[in-house]
């Protein structure tokens, strides 16, 4: 198997830690003028999304971990997996509800998103930052109300609640940024 | 392409002042500027500092990691204190702190210990600084007491192995030796907390480096670190003269880099035929000036302030 010095340890490097895949989100090298070096690492576990901090010596060998980011396009949820497709090979991956967490309240069917496979399976979902959606369900609008504050949960065609203006109806199209789950603007159709 | 510069025409034009007050400082008192070579036939032997290695004509040069070695033959040959701004080199060493090409101020006084040395270098630095400096000294044994309520002297290497992973969560320290365990809560867990310019001085005798041990206190040697916000800015030691004591450090640490696989470079004999001849007692201190330009300029990296970084 492949493997990694910690001289070679920078942000976005897959590794296994405690037998799981790992991305390294920071990599500090720390070491006192005559004494022994270290590698700080600060690393998110692919699998679970939890991010913890790691000490190596540094010199030490850390396993690769088998891991790529793909640009998939969105199918449909049968309830249990969602399905995938690679856009050049036609060819499909299931997802469960753990890989896809969160995303999936984002996920409109043909829409592209980045899949991420471990061992050739995937183990995470990537929305695009912003996605656009029809807005399916909210209280009726106050006209003429453009300028104030305010805001009203507003439920999406993805099945996602967001807090948009109160100024906006069913129908209508939103801009949402996924990292932060907050509406952006309003979208002419 | 970049080719521009990595650090700002002012950060650049700083240096330039800091060199020349450098110098006027030592002109004054007596210290007499110095330049040895950065390419010699022999290098370290610190079991935690690599050297990078340069294919000479017909053997094997070495980028110096400081220009200790060469310093101390200058003494042995009757210098008197003397000082260098020179680069040195450590193969490996990368990071927001760290390039392996770095400046260093080095000086040695005659007559002086370590503490008089201390007093020099606050001097310098208050010398150097654009505001008011304040400087405060602790022994390395009572920092830890302080620090983490650890008495270092009784706790066994479990002890201490045991501390390294609940101060810094995510260690795994089980093949650590103590004086890794040391350098890891140190660098970890108490230097971040650290404020202000703090002297940290009698190191364990395990960590003497080129140091003499403590005459009061055999277990300790006269060695000094100084921080400044947790930053290691400066190194020194009451030096060590003794030949027969620093060939038999030389050897134990070519014994520890061959029980770690790492390379066993040539004891070099010439430093050691000089303290040989005699050396007047005399205590020394490397100063990194990229960290120190860092701290005179409140800059967080090390690339702020080189020249170039390509």
């Amino acid at each position: 198997m492949a493997s990694y010095s910690t001289n070679e340890f920078r942000s976005g490097l897959k590794i296994m830690i405690d037998g799981d895949p790992c991305a390294i989100i920071e990599n500090e090298f720390v070491k006192p003028g005559k004494g022994q070096a270290f590698n700080r690492v600060r690393i998110r576990n692919l699998k679970t999304g939890r991010v913890l901090d790691k000490t190596f010596k540094s010199g030490e060998s850390v396993d690769a971990a088998d891991v790529i980011d793909t640009e998939m396009q969105y199918l449909y949820s049968d309830g249990e997996f969602w399905h995938f497709m690679d856009p050049q090979t036609y060819e499909q991956q299931a997802a469960d509800a753990a890989a896809v967490g969160d995303a999936g309240q984002w996920l409109k069917a043909q829409d592209s998103c980045e899949v991420t496979l471990y061992n050739g399976s995937p183990i995470g979902v990537t929305p695009p930052n912003f996605v656009e959606l029809e807005i399916t369900d909210t209280d009726p609008g106050l006209k003429g109300d453009t300028a104030q504050g305010g805001t009203k949960p507003a439920t999406l065609e993805t099945g996602a609640v967001v807090k948009v203006p109160l100024f906006l109806e069913i129908g209508e199209l939103v801009k949402v940024d996924t990292r932060s789950g907050e509406y952006m603007s309003r979208v002419k159709k | 392409m970049n080719w521009q510069p990595a650090a700002d025409l002012d950060v650049i034009r700083q240096r330039a002042r800091v060199y020349s007050q450098i110098r006027t400082f030592f002109n004054t008192r007596g210290c007499l500027e110095v330049d040895t070579p950065q390419l010699m036939p022999t290098t370290s032997t610190d079991i935690n500092i690599a050297s990078i290695s340069v294919a000479g004509n017909n053997r094997v040069q070495y980028l110096q990691t400081s220009p200790e070695y060469a310093m101390k033959r200058l003494l042995a040959a009757g210098s008197g204190s003397i000082f260098q701004i020179c680069h040195a080199f450590r193969q490996g060493e990368a990071g927001r702190l760290h390039n392996p090409e770095f400046s260093l101020l080095e000086w040695y006084r005659c007559g002086y210990d370590y503490h008089a040395l201390m007093d020099e270098i606050e001097l310098l630095v208050t010398t150097l600084s654009l505001s008011r400096c304040s400087f405060a000294r602790i022994g390395y044994r009572e920092l830890f007491r302080q620090s983490l309520q650890l008495d270092i002297e009784v706790a066994s290497l479990e002890e201490l192995r045991e501390q390294c992973s609940q101060r810094v969560p995510g260690t795994d320290a089980s093949g650590f030796d103590s004086d890794q365990c040391l350098d890891l809560l140190l660098a970890m867990s108490i230097a971040p907390k650290l404020q202000g310019y703090l002297f940290v001085y009698d190191y364990p005798i395990s960590q003497a480096a080129l140091a003499r041990a403590n005459p009061n206190d055999s277990s300790v040697a006269e060695r000094f670190e100084l921080f400044h916000n947790g930053i290691e800015l400066a190194n020194g030691f009451s030096e060590l003269t003794d030949a027969g004591q620093q060939r038999a450090r030389f050897e134990r640490d070519n014994q520890a880099r061959r029980e770690r696989g790492l390379p066993q470079p040539e004891i070099d004999e010439r430093l050691l035929a000089a303290l040989e001849s005699g050396i007047e007692d005399c205590a020394g201190v490397a100063l990194g000036l990229d960290r120190l330009l860092m701290i005179l300029l409140d800059l967080d990296s090390i690339d702020q302030v080189l020249t170039f970084r390509d």
